[in-house]
């Protein structure tokens, strides 16, 4: 760990810089008295001595090191704005196994992508991030950051920030260290070697817990930007000094290193036999049951059920739908949506038939079972000539107006609540269509319970059986 | 394998599945979360990654560091999420990531409704974020085909190395309809010459910055390229009754099942209509529609559920050979197949 490594180019950096355009492989882009090269070469010496050079991922942001990549050996990703540690996040869950650096600005981590970097805090996802804090925009050309001081005249500060207007310095360190999830949050600075051997530590014990994949590590590191400040290098030396330093306290927030336990993932599952064993799709469960005669005009159902939200409409058009299925038939089934869904009733539609089925909303049904009194006006009218309608009449006490339609009145809830559960009254619907089309044995529907009623008990599944009972004996006992 | 009666959106989670894809991050929205529930239920099942997302935005840059690190990976959302979601989509398309988005398209603008609209048409089909990129654009109509366009998206996306989108709408992603779910894959292409991953650790790069003016245009004519290429050889389509008629509808998604359902009312009245329905959208059937004069159609009628997106590209095509025209509902409305005939008759005399 305490391997020296001084007066030579860290083997975590690339020896040419072979990305870089232009003629000038050998040095950096950044200003003279910047701070970037200099956290750089600590992260570089730390790579080398840590030996991680063969498993680090760097994440370069937008901002002034959106260059990084250029410098560090390593796999790297250069990513939008702000977006570093979502993109770190799912970068670290692909590669469980690697190192994975975020290096951020201030505008880039604090503003644009402030979100993005407390949710990843939150998440306690493993990455370490390295957060440059220089009080400005420097790539743009010295724009106001989310970090820039009281008074600081900026671009877009031309008067000095001013707190009525444009708020007080973010302090990120605190604001990540309210967090639960993070294993290390310190605050450095660069502006003297004793700092910078402060900043060197800070560096390398976020990437020992890193390498040991121990979560979420974040150093925040208080850096000079003559070019943006305006000032010579030796000048914003004392300016972090004297006017960052209060604002900005350096230390270390948090140190959970210790007790920091490593995030382990497992490997996908991808053998394909794997897959359909883990789940449940090994064995062919359809139970293909054998039609019965039907009659012509109930050969290809175009079906409307609609009733008051809590009726169970969607599922019995599901079981319909289902059940069908069993039988060999196309079906589709399409829940009342969108602007349909409005005042706490509900339909659906379901189609059943051995052609390709179109439009799946039931337009123009020959079929409606209506749960209440207001479905039966609304979709009474929409039936073709002819079609069958079964209405709920004991919540529905009027006739159809329609004369060329069948109608079919069975008292659904009564029969339900002679049953002793109200709930079970889609499923003496579903009874009452199977009777009403000869499309459904009852006995089949009855298998198929289980099924529908996934985890429920015996009780549940003989009172539902008795329910599709009920529906049906009362078709064929009255029609 | 057995037919399951499922979801759209389900479907859509079981393609994925079956295509190898081990992360899925997304962010909730109406009509397309059940994508988002499903992958969270069967996705750990699998060790494979299900994350949601703190939004949009991040949802798809998280699916730029697993598709960089040479990972299948997919998002799902509806028009105002996609609308978020350009920017990433545009630094995936940069760098040439392979990754697949389901958008099931909700009305619009602003919040609009959660109606079924197919009003994102223009921001997915023509690019929709910063500079010269598309996306390829898979159009399902049915259950069965949100599973397998889901899948066919992760072979297309690994294929170009770019985007692809399931573009689908709410009737279809909330719809139940059988599914016979196919076979796992067996085999994902190799990544390591350009993905940030294995061990030990490839150092790749990916980006989508070039600096130099040069490099930049020769990058945005190498994309160019690989879409000529894609124009070239992945256009589908699907046709009914067109052999013989006079009158062409063309339409996608739910709308194109509607119309099956008109040209099966036309036909019966002895009116020759005949069904056109694009099936990729980014490549257009172009040459397809262009050749419809050549067949005998002297009409061409394009059903939109938006107010004139998909009618451009087939005016594009049809380089005004034919007479064009457009009827559209929007707001969450779908247009009934009997709506579209009287619209036919109104409008050709029929």
């Amino acid at each position: 760990m305490e391997k020296k490594t001084v007066l030579r180019k860290p083997a975590g950096f690339l020896d040419v810089y072979k990305h870089k355009p232009g003629a000038e492989k050998d040095r950096t882009h950044y200003c003279p008295g910047c701070g970037h090269g200099i956290l750089h070469k600590l992260i570089a010496e730390a790579m080398e001595d840590l030996e991680i050079i063969d498993d680090t991922i760097i994440i370069s942001p937008v901002g002034c090191s959106v260059f990084a990549y250029y410098y560090f050996d390593g796999g790297h990703f250069q990513v939008p704005h702000g977006r570093a540690p979502a993109v770190g996040t799912a970068v670290s869950r692909a590669n469980p196994d690697k190192i994975v650096i975020s290096y951020q600005g201030d505008g880039d981590l604090a503003a644009i992508g402030g979100n993005n970097i407390l949710q990843a805090a939150n998440r306690g996802e493993s990455i370490a991030v390295f957060f440059v804090n220089n009080a400005i925009y420097g790539m743009t050309g010295g724009q106001m950051a989310p970090t820039t001081l009281e008074g600081q005249v900026t671009t877009t500060t031309p008067y000095g920030r001013n707190p009525a207007t444009d708020g007080l310095p973010l302090r990120m360190a605190e604001i990540i260290n309210q967090l639960e999830a993070p294993t290390f949050v310190a605050r450095v600075s660069l502006h003297n070697p004793a700092n910078i051997r402060k900043t060197r530590a800070a560096v390398r014990q976020a990437l020992q817990n890193a390498k040991e994949h121990k979560g979420f590590q974040f150093v925040e590191v208080l850096s000079m930007c003559p070019s943006g400040w305006k000032q010579t290098p030796v000048n914003c030396l004392k300016w972090i000094e004297e006017k960052m330093l209060p604002i900005f306290p350096l230390g270390t927030l948090r140190d959970r290193s210790a007790e920091a336990t490593p995030v382990v993932r497992p490997e996908p599952v991808l053998e394909p036999g794997k897959v359909l064993e883990k789940l449940g799709l090994t064995e062919d469960k359809s139970r293909g049951f054998a039609r019965g005669t039907v009659a012509e005009e109930y050969s290809e159902m175009s079906i409307r059920i609609a009733g008051f939200g809590g009726q169970g409409i969607m599922s019995t058009g599901q079981i319909l739908a289902q059940v069908a299925m069993e039988y060999g038939y196309n079906v589709s089934w399409l829940p009342s949506y969108g602007p349909e869904m409005r005042g706490g009733t509900a339909n659906c539609s379901v189609n059943i038939q051995d052609d390709t089925i179109g439009g799946a909303e039931a337009v123009s049904p020959n079929m409606v079972i209506a749960m209440n009194r207001p479905s039966m006006e609304k979709f009474e009218k929409t039936m073709v000539e002819g079609g069958s309608l079964i209405y709920n009449s004991t919540l529905v006490e009027i006739s159809p107006s329609r004369t060329d339609i069948k109608a079919f009145p069975v008292p659904i809830t009564g029969l339900a609540n002679e049953l002793g559960d109200i709930r079970v009254q889609s499923v003496v619907g579903v009874g009452a269509y199977a009777a009403v089309t000869g499309m459904f044995r009852p006995e089949d529907i009855i298998e198929m319970l289980p099924q529908f009623f996934k985890g429920k008990n015996k009780s549940i599944i003989d009172l539902n059986a008795s329910a599709v009972r009920a529906g049906y004996d009362y078709v064929k006992n009255n029609f | 394998m057995a037919r399951t009666l499922m979801k759209g959106n389900h479907a859509a989670v079981y393609g994925a599945v079956m295509a190898g894809c081990t992360a899925y991050y997304g962010y909730p929205i109406t009509p397309a979360s059940e994508i988002a529930e499903g992958a969270a239920e069967i996705f750990p099942k699998l060790n494979r990654t299900f994350l949601q997302a703190e939004s949009e935005i991040a949802a798809i840059n998280m699916v730029y560091g697993a598709a960089g690190s040479g990972r299948r990976v997919m998002t799902a959302s509806s028009g105002p999420g996609i609308s978020l979601k350009m920017e990433g989509l545009s630094y995936c398309a940069g760098s040439a990531l392979p990754c697949v988005v389901v958008d099931v398209m909700r009305g619009g603008p602003g919040l609009g409704n959660i109606g079924p609209e197919q009003s994102d048409y223009n921001q997915v089909v023509k690019g929709g974020g910063h500079g010269n990129y598309r996306n390829l654009v898979l159009a399902p109509n049915s259950c069965q085909e949100m599973c397998d366009f889901t899948m066919l998206a992760f072979d297309l996306a690994d294929r170009y190395r770019n985007p692809v989108f399931v573009l689908t709408d709410g009737v279809i992603g909330q719809m139940m309809e059988a599914v016979e779910l196919p076979k796992p894959v067996t085999h994902i292409p190799d990544r390591s010459e350009w993905a940030v991953c294995g061990t030990p650790l490839n150092k790749n790069l990916i980006n989508s910055i070039y600096l130099d003016l040069d490099d930049l245009e020769r990058w945005n004519m190498a994309l160019d390229a690989k879409y000529r290429s894609v124009k070239e050889n992945e256009v589908r389509y699907e046709e009914y009754l067109m052999d013989d008629a006079k009158i062409a509808v063309v339409g996608y998604g739910c709308v194109s099942r509607v119309l099956r359902s008109t040209v099966e009312m036309a036909r019966a009245r002895g009116i020759k209509v005949g069904l056109f329905r694009p099936i990729t959208l980014f490549p257009f059937p172009e040459k397809q529609i262009r050749a419809f004069a050549d067949r005998g159609v002297e009409k061409v009628l394009t059903v939109e559920l938006s107010t004139g997106q998909l009618v451009d590209d087939v005016n594009l095509s049809l380089q005004g050979t034919l007479k064009s025209d457009l009827y559209y509902r929007v707001g969450g409305n779908v247009p009934s197949a009997l709506e579209i005939l009287n619209r036919i008759s109104e409008l050709y005399g029929v």
